[in-house]
């Protein structure tokens, strides 16, 4: 086999063994790498009902098809557990160099089960696993526990993905993180922490041979070239911070805990603003010519040095969400979340819902007592040094920090349960999953993409905002294309996401981002790589079988029907300003757009996979076990 | 500051430009050994902090210290383009040649225990295909006084113009 090794390393942190498993080439063909890799290897490795911060639950890491060649923005994996925050499958992608590291040391995915006793890391080195001490880690940030590990392995070749504070905390979002980059949401970094695993450590130092270099090399150095053009200008210039104007004008910017889609503000936090007042350095992923990491950084005022990559989902929910307009703050925030590793869109969603459960006069200075604050502090929206002081307080889970570490879903049930109040109602999140910075209500064929989302509320795993935005449908309305428009945007991403290729790449192939520009190339790549013969139906299964797996995943969890919700506001609450007011989701829309959406995918009206459509898709052990 | 003192062309990165993306290194471990395997590149990129990137590769310096180093005479440099040669059939791997380069330009081979030095693809039309590689166009193969020149000029218009 060129492109895999054919061996997935299993590693158990409770009794220290680790054992070499070999699947065959027709398993590779089927799932891949990335999120479909690591889904299926989640399916196959735990029990129904696992407690997700149990031992149980294993982390699953899968590699990505190109990674270790020069096929551009192929340096990703896939990480999946089961999600702490939805109880539903978590699988996050990440980039950079760790994944290369890995690919190099023969490994197409590892399985980390069991639980430690005392904090360690995992050295993967080539084909041998050390268990560490990282009892002098404990406590580090992200970035600061990745130099320990080389400064302590002496070699800079090292490369890990690690939690920070949060995750050894427990965060329900906390995340993992490697190369300054994340897996970024659905709570991983709780679920390394709760086997007491700080990181894991890969250095690879073998070549990956492919099975038609030359090939592979002409058609890599023409994607690269494009990419230097028009087609990824957006992400190299200002990077997707370009996103803040031009939502504010659709009145989709969330503002305020998505109480409105515009923001006074918005010329502040721009990414105009950024590029010319805190820009530092653009810089890459490991195997990536875009280089859409705007590395920013405060020059003065009071969070002068905070410094991190900003883009825009990060950038809204802890801006214009907080009712924040000075970018220094915001990079602040942001670098609280990276360097304390959590995920920076639940971290902004989750403490607007606390500001507005503040301003509503449930929450009051008291609830937020703290070492630094001993008499407390008003969090109005707004508010630059409540914000700040929250995120801390998340990650660090003291005081009221502790509620908010679970997440907008659960710290509202428990306050509601204890106070008799109605929280959810603000309460922006899809199965647990804090919401995105593209409102639902003036995108409706995303209202249906979103609260279908397998890992909950993501913008990433569904791009059906871009049909609502482009123009191509009216994002005001529903008519029964929907259903068919969001179950193809789900799958067109998930080719992506499962290769990986960060899709940002996606208009490099032809210049178009739709599948006739892009699958014929991309199936031209995985033969180069692995000799195979792929076409473009080939291709347009990969994200099929993606999606399918993390569905089936769900459904043996026990996902239901009702499940496939949006957030109260965006159902009930219409925004009273900007080019999106007065509009809502309503629970008859939503509930047609999922008949169609089921309906589109081949599904029954309960949202049941019939066994015939997995069998269709190779999938007989699946379909056994949840097909109807 | 550490700087050589060559007269000669070799590859140099600008790190304003470079965006840590390492495709130099798949691309010359592959021009030279088939493989992409970065730990047999001979340009080498490095994060020092999370802003600070760049990558290195050999400077040609005049005296080489890793040539004057040699105790078994392995290395020679070329008097007409300053590259180092290293005579696989005298060279044991001792890795003196690493400790005298103060540009970390050098690596052994962990296959062949020989040392690896850029030679600019010498051997090939195009030149370095890091060179011709790099999106961003961090790199280049010029010579100090080429380099020099360019500053001078960008220097005058920006005195010129006062941007």
């Amino acid at each position: 086999m060129y492109g895999y090794s054919g061996k997935i390393l299993h590693i158990d942190l409770s009794t220290r063994k680790t054992w070499v498993e070999e699947k065959p080439e027709s398993w590779y063909k089927l799932y891949i790498g990335g999120v479909s890799m690591a889904t299926r290897l989640l399916w196959e490795n735990i029990e129904v009902g696992c407690d997700p911060l149990s031992p149980g639950n294993p982390i699953c890491i899968a590699n990505g098809i190109f990674a270790g060649t020069p096929v551009p923005v192929g340096g990703k994996y896939g990480l999946a557990s089961k999600s702490p925050l939805t109880g539903l499958v978590g699988d996050s992608l990440s980039g950079s160099w760790f994944s290369i590291a890995l690919k190099r040391a023969g490994w197409d995915g590892v399985v980390i089960h069991g639980a430690s006793d005392k904090w360690i890391t995992v050295f993967i080195d080539d084909d041998r696993v050390q268990f560490r001490d990282a009892s002098k880690l404990f406590g580090l940030g992200t970035f600061a526990t990745e130099e320990a590990i080389r400064a302590e392995l002496g070699d800079d070749q090292v490369r890990s993905a690690t939690i920070g504070p949060a995750g050894e905390k427990g965060v329900l979002f906390a995340n993992v993180t490697n190369d300054g980059r994340q897996a970024g949401r659905t709570g991983h970094g709780a679920v390394w922490g709760s086997k007491k695993l700080k990181a894991v450590s890969v250095r690879g130092t073998h070549g990956v041979t492919v099975a038609d270099p030359e090939t592979l090399m002409q058609l890599s150095f023409q994607i690269s070239e494009t990419s230097q053009g028009p087609y990824t200008a957006k992400y190299r210039i200002l990077g997707t911070s370009t996103n803040v104007l031009n939502m504010n004008k659709l009145g989709l910017l969330p503002t305020r805990n998505y109480q409105e889609g515009v923001f006074e503000g918005a010329e502040l936090v721009s990414g105009e603003y950024l590029d010319a007042h805190y820009k530092v350095k653009k810089i890459a992923c490991a195997q990536c010519p875009i280089a859409c990491e705007q590395m920013s950084a405060a020059p003065d005022g009071p969070y002068k040095g905070a410094m991190t990559g900003v883009e825009y989902e990060c950038l809204f929910a802890n801006g214009p969400n907080l009712g924040i307009s000075d970018l220094r703050v915001v990079i602040k925030l942001i670098e609280t979340c990276d360097q304390g590793g959590m995920d920076a869109m639940s971290g902004g969603v989750t403490v607007s819902w606390a500001m507005e459960t503040f301003e509503r006069g449930i929450f009051t200075k008291e609830d937020f007592k703290c070492a630094k604050y001993p008499e407390g502090f008003e969090p109005h929206f707004g508010n630059a040094e409540a914000a700040v002081t929250l995120m801390e307080m998340i990650r660090d889970r003291e005081g009221i920090g502790d509620l908010l570490s679970k997440g907008t879903r659960r710290a509202s049930q428990i306050v509601d349960a204890e106070r008799g109040t109605e929280t959810y109602k603000w309460a922006m999140n899809s199965k647990g999953l804090e919401s995105p910075g593209y409102d639902a209500r003036g995108l409706k064929t995303f209202s249906v993409g979103v609260a279908v989302g397998t890992r909950g509320g993501c913008h990433n795993r569904s791009a059906a905002y871009d049909p609502d935005i482009q123009g191509e449908v009216d994002r005001f309305s529903i008519d029964d294309t929907r259903g068919e428009i969001a179950a193809s945007s789900e799958e067109y991403a998930a080719v992506y996401d499962t290769l990986p290729l960060c899709k940002f790449i996606r208009r490099c192939f032809t210049g178009k981002a739709d599948r006739a520009g892009a699958w014929p190339t991309i199936a031209k790549l995985i033969n180069a790589t692995t000799g195979w013969n792929f076409g473009y139906d080939d291709v347009e299964l990969i994200g099929i079988r993606a999606h399918t797996i993390k569905k089936a995943f769900n459904i043996r969890e026990g996902w239901k029907r009702a499940d496939d919700d949006l957030p109260y506001r965006w159902k009930h609450d219409p925004m009273t300003k900007g080019a999106s007011a007065g509009h809502v989701v309503t629970d008859e829309e939503l509930e047609y757009l999922k008949d169609l959406y089921y309906a589109a995918k081949g599904w029954t009206k309960e949202g049941l996979i019939p066994k015939a459509k997995l069998l269709e898709l190779g999938m007989d052990d699946v379909a056994e076990e949840i097909g109807v | 500051m550490v700087t050589s003192t060559s007269k000669y062309k070799y590859v140099t990165c600008d790190p304003d430009k470079c965006i840590g993306c390492q495709l130099c290194e798949y691309i010359c471990s592959f021009t030279k050994t088939g493989e992409f395997n970065t730990y047999r590149s001979r340009i080498r990129t490095i994060r020092a902090e999370e802003i600070l990137i760049t990558a290195v590769a050999c400077r040609t310096c005049e005296n080489a210290p890793c040539v004057i180093a040699c105790t078994r005479d392995a290395l020679t440099q070329d008097s007409n383009t300053g590259i180092i040669h290293v005579n696989a059939e005298r060279c044991d791997g001792c890795a003196w040649c690493i400790e005298a380069c103060d540009f970390g330009a050098i690596s052994i081979n962990p296959a062949t225990k020989l040392a690896e030095i850029c030679d600019q693809c010498e051997d090939l039309e195009e030149g370095p295909q890091c060179v011709k590689w790099c999106p961003k166009d961090a790199l280049e193969l010029t010579t100090p006084e080429q380099r020099a020149q360019r500053a001078r000029r960008k220097l005058a218009k920006e005195e010129v113009l006062g941007s």
